[in-house]
């Protein structure tokens, strides 16, 4: 007879001089059971502990203006610049690193509208008095400007060409005037054909970087083509724009902050329709900017709070607010997609984590897959209605939480007066027009 | 010669020549290696795979093809892996051969075995005599290393049982029916003449459960933290040994229960009846799962194998059935000589059936990889059969030890080929140290499963609603064609008492005529001319004579 026993001994375990115990694997699945329910359950703590540790305010910068932020601008070459214009015509130029101010100046008379960086580090600004270009990086805080423009005010907005030396800025005429920094010959203007109402933001394209879109007054989105000097096409809103921003990644991309509290997505070949509507915000949208990969963005409110966007999504990732930040007219990432910068009413400029949650200390490599696993499961298990619940749960002010439950009950109302009116109307034989083309009022060419 | 089944599908009956019929004929050429890939990838999907692929040729969405192809191939690579990490699996799993014709395995006894064995197996075997406070009942920690044994008369002790260390003593000075470890060797429950106490590692009482009365039977769910109990008046219920809540109290409203098990693939509780039906139950639900009738007469005893795929029932009718639990079908039944009063199955299979003085191993009584499950002609081992009469058998975890208590205490016996031989460390850890027991809790406690997880199917979670999905799509779309209810009804027009007649009848009596109520006459009216008109011709084929048997229909 032919036997075998198993024997174990715990010496086969633990390898000669040390206490450690090795711990064998057998994959096999009927030593696992209950794994789907298990794994749930996992997905579920995990996101709960992301909820945990979503602490999105990291800091303000320095002290702060002592009127509200109304312009911001990043130097796409320095990871840690930023500067900021107030209301009260002070710019500063802040050090991510220390958080701290490392020049300012006094810049305008009045309110700075907008404001750029030049790809020679040097600093633009504009208000009504005109645009001014500083040195931030060698010259004292409290220095006079390189140079002064100031015909053809006042000006509104300030955009800064990808790679060569030239700017466009809006003006209140109804043009846009692009200079040249190297030759000091007179600026190029482009303008739709008798056009007077002011433009309210410029922006050139990252990619196709002769582009340049406009938002004006008379709610229309208007898009330059510099290499012709012409303009291209103009699309007229239901709702005035604020801001208008393209994607950096792909060019026909853009974003348009709206009055009507929705950020659009437009594709530059399809005006009839919007690609994507966002909706979440409960009053105007002041700002938005396309995060520096293309995937993501950032927009700032009327309603003093700020909202994280996937650019596939209707609605918003992540909602940021505190009990002090006040109207947000800024936003704005920084150029490694981490963080994000806002500037408000109340003349602070604030530091967030783009991903509240996320900590970026170094990290043991435990710790990194654990963290991975657990992104993984929650992926896996997001559609889940207890797990979709708690990743999507945010606190809100309840200023803001009221008037979404008021806008939403208005929006019902509306809906259900256009449904009445159809059912007893000629109405009723036409086709719904989806909401995406409805933001669109009129096209010209 | 070894036959080749990684390619015949389970069901697949082979001939009695041992001959499978070839569904698919292979046309095409392959090559040696692409052959032995595919071979692997097979063998691979059979161990370690989760369900077919989806076909994702139909789907339109390019962007959810795509995923749903990586997602597949992710899942292909993974099972793929773990075949391969096989080769890592450090044990070979015990076994007792013949190597003679006239050798036979259940002939063995264990003297004979401890013999051959070495001196760490031979060990193992050993007899508590235990004749006064009997009969005993025995359990296994989930590691297998702790022992605990619990006296009728009130004796309960508990043992470090390779150490021969003893952990605690009770003189309870009462009836004990029955004691569970729970999760781990750190506490236990046993059911006293009135109420469920638990005690600690030590002997101290920690809890007594005054809702549990009269508990005759207990089992714990240790994913779940739930003790089950089943007391004599028919009760069953669950509660959260980690919160203390009472999660579900359940009659089953059968009588006295006889016996008790757990699925451990699902924590569905099998509970044997007088009258020889078995119940499945779960604590989301107040009517059994399932009803099954077993036995003309008493199940005595239950056993669910690992995989939840075959449960072993024992009768007083002297039968020992083997069933199919996902189909709910009887695979064989066996004879006992006299009524089996315990009866468990191992990791690998093996089935200890306690009847009398004697335990008899059985090997092979089902087997997830053969298409017919064959009836066994003689048992793999015995024992006893020495006057201590058989109350519990218990399998030993991860060990090749079967553990029998009876009237004179406790008995080990040696079962080569029983336990699982690889563990998982992660899992369950036959040989942890007390911090990994420690933090083992820890993380137990975080992955606690619900009790509503408990279903027949336990991987039922984490699929999608399909229904309340396209219902809600549905609400979202206006601009549908609006949905023609007198169509609907024209569809379901059948039998006697039709949506059609119903309606009109329903009708009739509010007096209302509109555009429906138009439609659905008419539609009438179309259906019973056409009904007419047959009848007129079946009328007119018969003739004058046998036209009165033409049915209208």
């Amino acid at each position: 007879m032919k036997v075998k026993a198993l024997s174990r001994g715990i010496t086969a375990q633990v390898a000669p001089g040390s206490d450690v115990q090795r711990a064998p694997r057998n994959l096999a699945p009927e030593l696992h059971p209950f794994e789907r329910a298990r794994e749930y359950q996992r997905a579920l703590n995990a996101t709960k502990l992301e909820r945990l540790f979503a602490k999105p305010f990291l800091a303000q910068l320095g002290t702060g203006h002592v009127q509200g932020v109304y312009s911001m601008c990043k130097n796409s070459s320095s990871i840690s610049t930023v500067a900021s214009g107030s209301g009260d015509g002070v710019v500063k130029v802040w050090d991510l690193t220390s958080r701290e101010e490392s020049w300012h100046t006094a810049a305008h008379s009045n309110i700075v509208k907008g404001m750029t960086f030049t790809n020679d580090n040097k600093l633009l600004s504009c208000g009504t008095d005109g645009i001014k270009l500083w040195d931030p990086y060698n010259s004292e805080s409290d220095s006079k400007p390189i140079s002064t423009w100031q015909e053809g005010g006042p000006y509104t907005a300030l955009t800064h060409h990808r790679s060569g030396n030239s700017f466009a800025a809006a003006s209140g005429a109804g043009c846009i005037q692009v200079w040249d920094l190297d030759t000091s010959t007179a600026p190029q203007k482009i303008q739709w054909p008798n056009f007077t109402d002011t433009v309210t933001d410029v922006c050139f394209n990252q990619v196709e970087t002769s582009i340049i879109g406009a938002t004006a007054a008379d709610r229309s989105v208007i898009l330059f083509d510099l290499r012709t000097s012409l303009p291209v096409l103009k699309t007229v809103l239901k709702f005035a724009a604020n801001r208008i921003v393209f994607n950096p990644m792909e060019a026909m991309n853009m974003a348009v902050a709206s009055e009507d509290h929705n950020i659009y997505l437009f594709d530059a070949r399809n005006f009839t329709k919007a690609q994507n509507i966002m909706k979440g915000h409960v009053a105007a949208v002041m700002d938005v900017e396309f995060s520096p990969t293309g995937e993501e963005l950032v927009s700032g409110s009327y309603d003093r709070t700020v909202r994280i966007w996937q650019r596939d999504k209707g609605q918003s990732r992540d909602i940021y607010h505190t009990k002090r930040m006040q109207r947000v007219f800024r936003t704005c990432w920084t150029m490694d997609s981490k963080y994000l910068l806002t500037g408000s009413d109340d003349g602070n400029i604030r530091l967030w984590r783009a991903n509240a949650s996320e900590r970026s200390g170094v990290k043991s490599a435990r710790q990194r897959t654990a963290l991975e696993y657990n992104q993984a499961l929650t992926e896996r298990y997001s559609h889940m209605p207890e797990i979709k619940r708690i990743r999507r749960h945010r606190h809100l002010p309840k200023v803001v939480k009221k008037a979404n439950e008021i806008k939403r009950e208005e929006l019902a109302a509306i809906k259900r007066r256009e449904e009445n009116e159809r059912k007893h109307s000629k109405k009723q034989f036409t086709k719904r027009t989806s909401e995406r083309e409805k933001a669109i009022l009129v096209q010209q060419k | 010669m070894d036959v080749d089944t990684v390619d015949a599908p389970l069901a697949r009956v082979q001939n009695e020549n041992g001959a499978v019929a070839v569904t698919g004929t292979r046309t095409q050429l392959r090559s040696k290696k692409e052959i032995e890939s595919q071979r692997r990838i097979k063998q691979a999907h059979k161990a370690y795979g989760r369900g077919s692929r989806i076909d994702v040729r139909g789907i339109r969405d390019k962007k959810l093809r795509r995923n749903l192809n990586n997602l597949e191939n992710k899942y292909e690579t993974a099972a793929l892996k773990a075949k391969e990490a096989e080769i890592l699996l450090e044990n070979q799993g015990g076994f007792l051969e013949p190597e003679t014709e006239l050798e036979r395995t259940y002939k063995v006894r264990q003297d004979e075995i401890q013999k051959e064995v070495g001196i760490e197996v031979a060990q193992k075997r050993f007899d508590l005599k235990l004749d006064a406070l009997g009969p005993y009942v025995c359990d296994f920690t989930r590691t297998g290393r702790n022992l605990l044994l619990a006296g009728r008369k009130g004796h309960v002790a508990t043992m470090d049982w390779r150490e021969g260390k003893l952990g605690c003593e009770l003189q309870l000075g009462e009836t004990i029916r029955d004691a569970r470890w729970l999760h781990n060797n750190q506490y236990f429950a046993v059911a006293q003449k009135k109420y469920v106490y638990i005690y600690d590692h030590s002997g101290v009482e920690l809890h007594c459960l005054k809702k549990h009365v009269e508990v005759s039977h207990m089992e714990f769910l240790p994913y779940h933290f739930l003790l089950a109990t089943l007391g004599i008046n028919g009760q069953l219920k669950y509660q959260d040994t980690s919160t203390g809540n009472i999660v579900a109290e359940i009659p089953t409203k059968m009588g006295t229960p006889v016996s008790l098990t757990q699925n451990p693939w699902n924590a569905v509780l099998h509970v044997g009846h007088q009258n020889g039906t078995v119940t499945l139950w779960s604590p989301n639900s107040t009517e059994p799962l399932v009803k099954l009738l077993a036995h003309r007469g008493p199940v005595r005893s239950l056993a669910v194998d690992r995989e939840g795929r075959y449960m072993v029932s024992t009768g007083q009718d002297n039968k020992m059935a083997v069933w199919d639990i996902r189909m709910f079908k009887e695979v064989n039944n066996y004879f006992t000589r006299s009524p089996a009063s315990s009866v468990a199955i191992s990791d690998t299979g093996l089935t200890a059936v306690g009847w009398g003085t004697h335990t008899t191993i059985w090997k092979g009584l089902f087997s997830k990889a053969s298409a017919t499950q064959e009836k066994v002609q003689s048992p793999y081992m015995t024992w006893g059969g020495e006057g201590r009469t058989v109350e519990r058998v218990k399998w030993c975890p991860f060990e090749d030890v079967l553990g029998i208590s009876h009237n004179k205490g406790f008995s080990s016996a040696i079962i080569p080929g029983a336990g699982e031989a690889n563990y998982d460390a992660l899992e369950v850890n036959p040989l942890e140290t007390k911090k990994q027991r420690q933090e083992g809790e820890v993380k137990a406690l975080l992955n606690k499963l619900r009790p509503e997880m408990i279903a027949l199917d336990p991987n039922f979670i984490g699929n999608l609603d399909l229904r309340s999905d396209q219902q809600k799509r549905a609400e979202k779309d206006l601009d549908a064609a609006p949905v023609d209810s007198v169509e609907e009804m024209r569809n379901r027009a059948r039998g006697k008492n039709t949506a059609l007649k119903k309606f009109l009848r329903k009708q009739k009596k509010k007096n209302i005529i509109d555009e429906k109520r138009v439609k659905v006459e008419e539609m009438l009216k179309r259906q019973q001319d056409r009904t007419d008109e047959k009848h007129a011709e079946k009328v007119e084929e018969l003739g004058p004579t046998l036209a009165r048997f033409a049915r209208k229909q």
